[in-house]
């Protein structure tokens, strides 16, 4: 399935992406595993996104956890804790 | 009820004004202002520039204005929060709740804030000395928001 991935502050500069559409592996159904997916891409990608308490995510807009489920046509993303007000 | 994320300055008078102009059932408004501070962690601060998520900010404000409706007698409100590049002491964010009673302003007004806070995808990055750095969220804001999940606070001014 595809999905739309985005990146936001910190997150975004380190993996040097804002984001991207991705067809994931028939394997890859939660938002963990897209987490792992990229992050098997090597480089940046590991330690942008290695940290888990400094890792949020959203899906379709709404905050989720990372065991979330994926549907095709999602909207995710990935960034630190907030630090909006 | 307004929502509006923008690059502009507010007239934080102007938007509590507007809350209870033609509306005689409003007896009290409240706000909160957010100003971009000289030093944080230590550090001087010269400016800031605020990253958010198009959409996901303007949903993620509706939902904690939503809880708020459900837990005070709100007539109205407005939550403006600015983005982009902001200097020393300028406005970064506002909310204004107007209520029958005092009570019920108060309280909202910090609760939305504290969620707002905590859970609005904002991202802060501030100009200092030793160059360009993204802040940390703090223990204290998410403290904050965790406190209301405790029925006491809920009408803690009667």
């Amino acid at each position: 399935m595809k999905v739309r991935v985005l990146f936001f502050a910190s997150l975004r500069e380190q993996v040097g992406s804002a984001g991207e559409d991705i067809e994931l592996p028939a394997e890859v159904t939660t938002v963990a595993g897209l987490r792992a997916h990229l992050m098997a891409r090597g480089g940046d990608w590991g330690p942008a996104l290695a940290d888990e308490r400094r890792l949020r995510a959203a899906v379709n807009q709404d905050m989720a956890s990372l065991g979330a489920a994926l549907r095709a046509g999602d909207e995710v993303a990935f960034f630190p804790p907030v630090t909006g007000g | 009820m307004k929502i509006a994320i923008q690059r502009e300055d507010f007239d934080a008078g102007a938007e509590a004004r507007a809350l209870s102009r033609n509306n005689p059932a409003v007896g009290a408004v409240a706000s909160f202002v957010g100003l971009v501070r000289d030093r944080n962690d230590g550090t001087a601060v010269s400016a800031m520039t605020l990253e958010h998520y198009p959409g996901m900010t303007e949903k993620a404000i509706a939902q904690i204005v939503d809880e708020a409706k459900g837990r005070w007698k709100i007539v109205d409100c407005s939550v403006i929060h600015r983005v982009g590049e902001l200097q020393l002491a300028e406005q970064i964010v506002l909310v204004v709740v107007a209520s029958s009673h005092r009570g019920d302003a108060f309280a909202a007004c910090e609760f939305i804030m504290d969620f707002l806070k905590s859970q609005a995808p904002f991202w802060k990055k501030e100009a200092t000395p030793e160059g360009a750095r993204w802040v940390d969220a703090r223990v204290s804001d998410a403290a904050a928001a965790a406190r209301w999940s405790s029925a006491s606070t809920k009408n803690r001014v009667a």
